[in-house]
Order: C-alpha cells, then sequence, then structure tokens
C-alpha cells in the first residue's frame, strides 16, 4: 500500500494536492482513500492530507504513522512541531520540499539521512504559492511511477473541472512541470508493508487517576493562553510599518487588526506583535498614509541575518 | 452504474437522490454540513427534484420531517453530534406517530469539552427513541443502507423513523471508491414512498401527536412501537437480502470477518471496526484464531444472530466507542444482556473503551486486547474494563493542564 502525507498551509490547496493524487491513482484501477485533516484550520495555519492506494480494499483509516513519501509544500513548516511535517519518517521514507534551499542543506537540518528531494519554487510565486498544490500532486505522481502523465492531467481537470478552463490550464502547467522535473526519480518511491505482530509492542496503557474535579473539569484558569499560541507563523505576508511615513494615527491600524496583534508605544507609534499577526494586511489596506507595507515572509527572511 | 471517488457526505446525498426524496428540512453542523451543500447544489442545478427548507433549528427541523412525512411524502434529513441533541425532544417525538422518513446522523463527539472528530455517545443518547438504528463502516455502505434504510422505514409493519449513521471525518469527510447504482435499478428496489394510510391530507383531518391522560393506552401505544421495532430485525434481513439480488452486495444484521472458526473475537461498530479488520488480517498471518463481529443494526439489537455467531467461542473484546458514564461501554452491557445465561456463551466478556472523539485505536492495541483475552480465560475471569489511552498520552494531557493553569491550588500555596 502507498501512503502518502501532503504538509502545507490553509489555502495552499493541499486537499486539493491529495484529491488530484488520489483522482489519478483511482483512475489508474487502485482502491484508494484520500481525506484531509481538517480542525481549527485558517488561511495560512499549517493542515495535512494524506492518500492510501493499493490494488486490495483498504481496511487502514485515519492520519498515516509510517508514510512512504512526505510532501512539503511550504518550507517553513518543517522545523513547526506542531505541524507534524517529520511524524513518523523512518529511513525508507520519501521527503520531497518545495524549496529554493538545496537538498543537503535540509538533510543536514533535520538529520535524515534517506531520500530527501527538493522542487523549486518561482520566485514570484513565494508568497502566496499559488499553484503548489498542483505542483505537488504532480511531483509525487511521478514519484509513485504508477501514474502516466496523461492520467495526472485528467485528474487535475477532474478535480478543478468546476473552476473553468484558465485555472485548470494554470495548474495543469505547475503539475506537468513537476511531474516532468521529477522524471529521474519516477518509481523512487516503494509500497509500505503491512504492520506486523511480530513488529509490535504492546501499549504502555495506564490507568487515569481520579482527579479532584477542579484539575478535571476542562476550564483554563490561565488568563490569556492564547498568547501560547504563535499564530504569528501562519503568515505568509508580513506588515512592515515605515515609521517616517507613518503619521501616528495609531487608532486606525490598532482598531481594525482583528487579532488585536498592534499596540501603541508610549511615543504613539503603533507596534506590531508579529508573534501574533496572522498577516491579513487589513491594517495596510486601512493605513491612510500607506506607511505600512506588504512583505513576503521570505524576501524579509532573507535580508534578515 | 459508475464507480466514482466520494466522500462519506456525497454518498449519503446520493443516497437521498436516488431515493428520490421529496423533502429535505436542514440545519447545518460540522460535521454533517457538506450533505446538505451536496444536494443543495443538485437542487440548484436541477439534478434533483427536492424541497429543501432551512429550519431555524434541529427541533424544528425533526418536527418538520415527521409532520412531512404524515403528509405521505418522502423525507430525508441530516445532522450530527450536539444538532442531534438538541432535536432530541422531537427523536423521541416524532417515531409514536408511525411516520417514516431517514435521518443521516454524522456522529461526533459530545461536549464538554467540544470537539469535532468522532464516537458515538451522540447517536446512542437516540438509542431508546423508536428510531431504528444502522451504523456503517465504509462510504458505500452509507450510500447502499441509506436506501435500504428507506425500505425498512417504510416496511408496512415497521414505520418508523431510521437513522442511519457514519463516523464523522473517518468517514463523512474521507474519499473512498464507491459504486453509484444505476436509478433505473434503485426504483426497481425502492419504488415511491406508498403512505397507506399515513396520509395527512387538509381534506381527511387527523389529529397526531395526542396526549393520553392514562398509563394504560400509554403503555399500549409505547409498546406498540417497541413491537414494531423489533419487527425491524426480520424486515431488514428480507430487504437486505433483495438488495443483495439487486446490486450484488450484502448487508446482514451483522458483518462477521473470520470469526466462523475464531477463538477470539473483536466486537465493535462503526468505522473504526474496519481498522479492527485489518488487526484480524495481521494476527491471522500470526496464527492467531482470532475475527470480528460488527453489528450493522444497533436498533433492533439482532439478539439471535449474535447468540449464533458468537456461540462457542472462548472470549469476546467489546470495543466502545462510546461512554455512558456511571456504567461504561454500552455495547458491552447490551451484549451482556444478550448472551448471559446462554449455554455456549463466551467465556470471557472484556470492556474496552476506545476511539472517544475520534482518538486512534492501533494496531498493536487490538493485538494487546486479544493477550487480555487470552490472560482472562487462564485466570477464568473477566479482564476490568480498560481505556485505551496510553502514558504518554497522559503526559500530553499533563502539559495542557500546566498551561490552563488547572492546578490552581498549587499556585495559592
Amino acid at each position: 500500500m502507498y501512503r502518502i502525507r501532503f504538509h502545507g498551509r490553509g489555502g495552499q490547496g493541499m486537499k486539493t494536492a491529495s484529491r488530484m493524487l488520489g483522482t489519478a491513482l483511482f483512475l489508474e484501477g487502485f482502491q484508494v482513500q484520500d481525506a484531509p485533516r481538517y480542525g481549527a484550520e485558517r488561511r495560512g495555519a499549517p493542515i495535512f492530507a494524506y492518500v492510501r492506494a493499493a490494488r486490495d480494499p483498504i481496511h487502514e483509516r485515519g492520519v498515516i504513522r509510517e508514510p512512504d513519501l512526505v510532501v512539503v509544500a511550504d518550507d517553513s513548516l518543517v522545523p513547526v512541531p506542531a505541524a507534524g511535517v517529520l511524524q513518523g519518517i523512518t529511513a525508507r521514507t520519501v521527503m520531497l520540499i518545495s524549496t529554493n534551499e538545496a537538498a543537503a542543506t535540509w538533510r543536514d537540518r533535520i538529520n535524515f539521512s534517506g531520500s530527501l528531494l527538493t522542487l523549486p519554487v518561482e520566485t514570484s510565486e513565494q508568497a502566496e504559492l499559488r499553484f503548489v498544490g498542483a505542483a505537488s500532486a504532480g511531483a509525487a505522481a511521478r514519484l509513485l511511477g504508477a501514474i502516466p502523465r496523461a492520467t495526472l492531467e485528467a485528474a487535475v481537470r477532474e478535480e478543478l473541472s468546476a473552476l473553468g478552463e484558465d485555472i485548470i490550464r494554470r495548474n495543469l502547467e505547475q503539475a506537468l512541470d513537476a511531474f516532468d522535473r521529477m522524471a529521474e526519480h519516477a518509481g523512487c518511491v516503494n509500497e509500505g508493508t503491512a504492520f506486523s505482530v511480530a513488529d509490535a509492542k504492546a501499549p504502555d496503557w495506564v490507568d487515569l487517576p481520579l482527579d479532584e474535579a477542579d484539575a478535571a473539569a476542562a476550564a483554563i484558569h490561565a488568563g490569556a493562553t492564547s498568547v501560547e499560541v504563535r499564530t504569528g507563523l501562519w503568515r505568509v505576508l508580513r506588515p512592515v510599518i515605515d515609521y517616517d511615513r507613518c503619521n501616528r494615527c495609531w487608532w486606525v491600524c490598532s482598531e481594525f487588526c482583528p487579532d488585536s496583534a498592534i499596540t501603541v508605544a508610549a511615543d504613539g507609534r503603533p507596534e506590531i506583535d508579529y508573534d501574533h499577526c496572522k498577516g491579513c494586511m487589513i491594517c495596510v489596506a486601512q493605513c491612510p498614509p500607506h506607511a505600512i507595507a506588504a512583505v513576503p515572509e521570505q524576501e524579509f527572511a532573507e535580508k534578515t541575518p | 452504474m459508475t464507480r466514482a471517488l466520494i466522500t462519506g457526505n456525497q454518498a449519503a446525498a446520493w443516497g437521498a437522490r436516488l431515493a428520490r426524496a421529496d423533502y429535505m428540512p436542514s440545519f447545518p453542523i460540522t460535521p454533517q454540513t457538506e450533505i446538505i451543500e451536496t444536494i443543495a447544489g443538485w437542487i440548484d442545478q436541477g439534478e434533483m427534484d427536492c424541497r429543501m427548507a432551512m429550519m431555524e433549528s434541529e427541533h424544528s427541523m425533526i418536527t418538520a420531517a415527521g409532520a412531512a412525512a404524515a403528509t405521505g411524502v418522502r423525507v430525508f434529513t441530516a445532522t450530527s453530534s450536539q444538532g442531534l441533541l438538541y432535536a432530541m425532544e422531537m427523536i423521541y417525538g416524532v417515531p409514536g406517530m408511525r411516520a417514516p422518513f431517514v435521518l443521516v446522523n454524522v456522529s461526533r463527539g459530545l461536549q464538554t469539552p467540544v470537539t469535532l472528530e468522532p464516537d458515538h455517545t451522540d447517536v446512542l443518547a437516540a438509542r431508546d427513541s423508536g428510531f431504528l438504528q444502522i451504523h456503517c463502516s465504509t462510504c458505500q455502505e452509507v450510500l447502499d443502507q441509506t436506501l435500504i434504510a428507506y425500505r425498512l422505514a417504510e416496511h408496512h409493519r415497521v414505520r418508523l423513523p431510521v437513522i442511519v449513521n457514519l463516523d464523522g471525518f473517518y468517514l463523512s469527510f474521507t474519499r473512498e471508491p464507491v459504486e453509484i447504482p444505476d436509478p433505473a435499478a434503485v426504483d426497481r428496489f425502492l419504488p415511491g414512498f406508498d403512505p397507506e394510510t399515513t396520509r395527512f391530507r387538509a381534506g381527511e383531518p387527523l389529529s397526531q401527536g395526542v396526549v393520553v391522560l392514562g398509563s394504560v393506552p400509554y403503555s399500549y401505544f409505547r409498546y406498540e412501537t417497541h413491537l414494531a421495532t423489533l419487527q425491524g430485525l426480520p424486515a431488514y434481513a428480507e430487504i437486505a437480502a433483495e438488495f443483495a439480488q439487486a446490486f450484488g452486495r450484502e448487508y446482514g444484521a451483522l458483518e462477521t470477518y473470520k470469526s466462523d472458526d475464531a477463538e477470539w473475537v473483536l466486537f465493535m461498530m462503526g468505522s473504526f471496526a474496519t481498522k479492527a479488520k485489518d488487526a484480524v488480517d495481521r494476527m491471522r498471518e500470526a496464527g492467531w484464531k482470532v475475527g470480528l463481529v460488527r453489528p450493522r443494526l444497533l436498533r433492533p439489537f439482532p439478539d439471535e444472530p449474535l447468540r449464533q455467531a458468537l456461540a462457542g467461542k472462548r472470549g469476546v473484546a467489546v470495543v466502545d466507542q462510546n461512554l455512558s458514564m456511571g456504567k461504561g461501554g454500552v455495547l458491552h452491557s447490551e451484549l451482556a444482556s444478550v448472551l448471559y445465561g446462554q449455554p455456549d456463551a463466551p467465556t470471557i466478556l472484556a470492556s474496552f473503551i476506545g476511539g472517544l472523539g475520534g482518538r486512534d485505536i492501533a494496531p498493536e492495541e487490538f493485538f494487546e486486547m486479544i493477550q487480555v483475552l487470552r490472560r482472562a480465560a487462564e485466570e477464568g475471569r473477566p479482564p476490568t474494563p480498560r481505556l485505551l489511552f496510553t502514558a504518554d498520552e497522559l503526559r500530553e494531557v499533563r502539559k495542557l493542564q500546566a498551561v490552563a493553569h488547572a492546578e490552581r491550588r498549587e499556585e495559592l500555596k
């Protein structure tokens, strides 16, 4: 059975990518199961979707424990523990990362000795990664080696049929380009085997203790625990204030910020809390003197040592 | 017949479409909403001739469903979790009207705390209502059982509403290959609704949902509903046999998987049972004599088929994806009541609580359940009930509690 996991951010098309690959496998006669993992998902928040494919009916369900292929559409998620990108990877897992950095750099960074491939990202796409879903599906299809180019095309067309020819054409370009780029690695992903009784370790079950009611009630006593959730990592665009142009009308930007992520310093300068700004760019649109710029995070990171 | 990759929600919608439902009172709730979205899309494009009404709550939705069914039209509706509970007064109310319709419930754990992922405590709250209950384990089964459910609900000895249950996420948002039958074939299996005398017309006045101020008529009417529910078992068997003949897919009241020669049996319902099937295959490879029994029908409970399927087994591990506070697993109690006093009842009946709020059940946990049965059989007494919960998971919860300052008294010291 093939077990594939796609990681990206809400809005980058990971559910669509999993469906393109799932449909392609289905068209090739595989039994297929694909599903996105929803939660409190938002645009920019880490999400994943998965695909299982086999010749026999699939009985496994839910999250994939040991993936054969992990596709990462947004390289900034790799170091984020909450994104779970590295969960369950073994020496036989193939990792495919959309990135402009070298594969060797990533191998060192995540201490991974297995097969790690990269898919370059168009510079113009970096902020939004609009077609990364299609590219991820196309590359994954080639790495499995079980999907002809024409089948990938049919699957992309089927999944996007409601969106019109122009969008289909642009996604197809990306999907087929990624498919072609992976030519030398075609078929490098191998189907995983079933987990056997001999491999199994007995589960470490515990008897739950009876806790006091105030601890066992699902209540949050600590104030503002949402501070602990660094939603700043959802951001692909960063609002940057040019204080030379800012005319200190702080009540405009701070009032419009839906996350209360703009505070006001003693001297009247608005300051952005980048740990919690989700990058909605409402402040950019509202700022009367146009003193807030939208800078792609990637560009910002490259300029900042 | 077409074969398509669709979600469990879309499969339920296809069931309603192929059943040619006339009326669909609706109210959105995650993870069910995709069902009404799909049907709304079809109605908008003229592909389905159905009147959809957005109600102001699930309580009104079930009231409208029962009332519309009493006029003699075919009714479909869907909900989930808190929505089902919000409707609970009418869930217990409409069966007594003996007006048949189909309600799809997409299981999702109940609050508190709030979750989106599945367990069966929601649908089991409707267990004693007079709705019949069918539980599905694949997307294909969701479509097929929706069709079977109409036949069952409208059967002249039954005449009761039916709940078709599927698990949120694991089926609702998961695409699997599904055979969508030809409408003509479905029409032959499931002709238009013949309401017989259940026909509320302006020209034929009728009082529904009446008051009986006396225990005697009350007892009569309530017990009649129970007797009609019991008729669901033979009726289901007839209908499932017809379905198998028409479409080639078998849906007995019980699904039995490698259980005929098994010494040890896993007993559970819903989509997690397919995980158990996988575990059974692994254990069979290792030479363990293990099988799976999964009830499709929860109401009526298939007493006699269960006695037969489990006769002579050494042990049964009941995996309850639900929790009755102060008692434990609901299926465990129900199965115990079926097996108690039977001469060839399984020696060991063990209770496991797992999959609450969609918590995964790992293959090694199924293996360990069988080991627990073996040890219990050697000792000759049943094991204590067990929550599937690991030391790592407890550590995870402790971390959350620390963030939430759950141990306030420590701070006050």
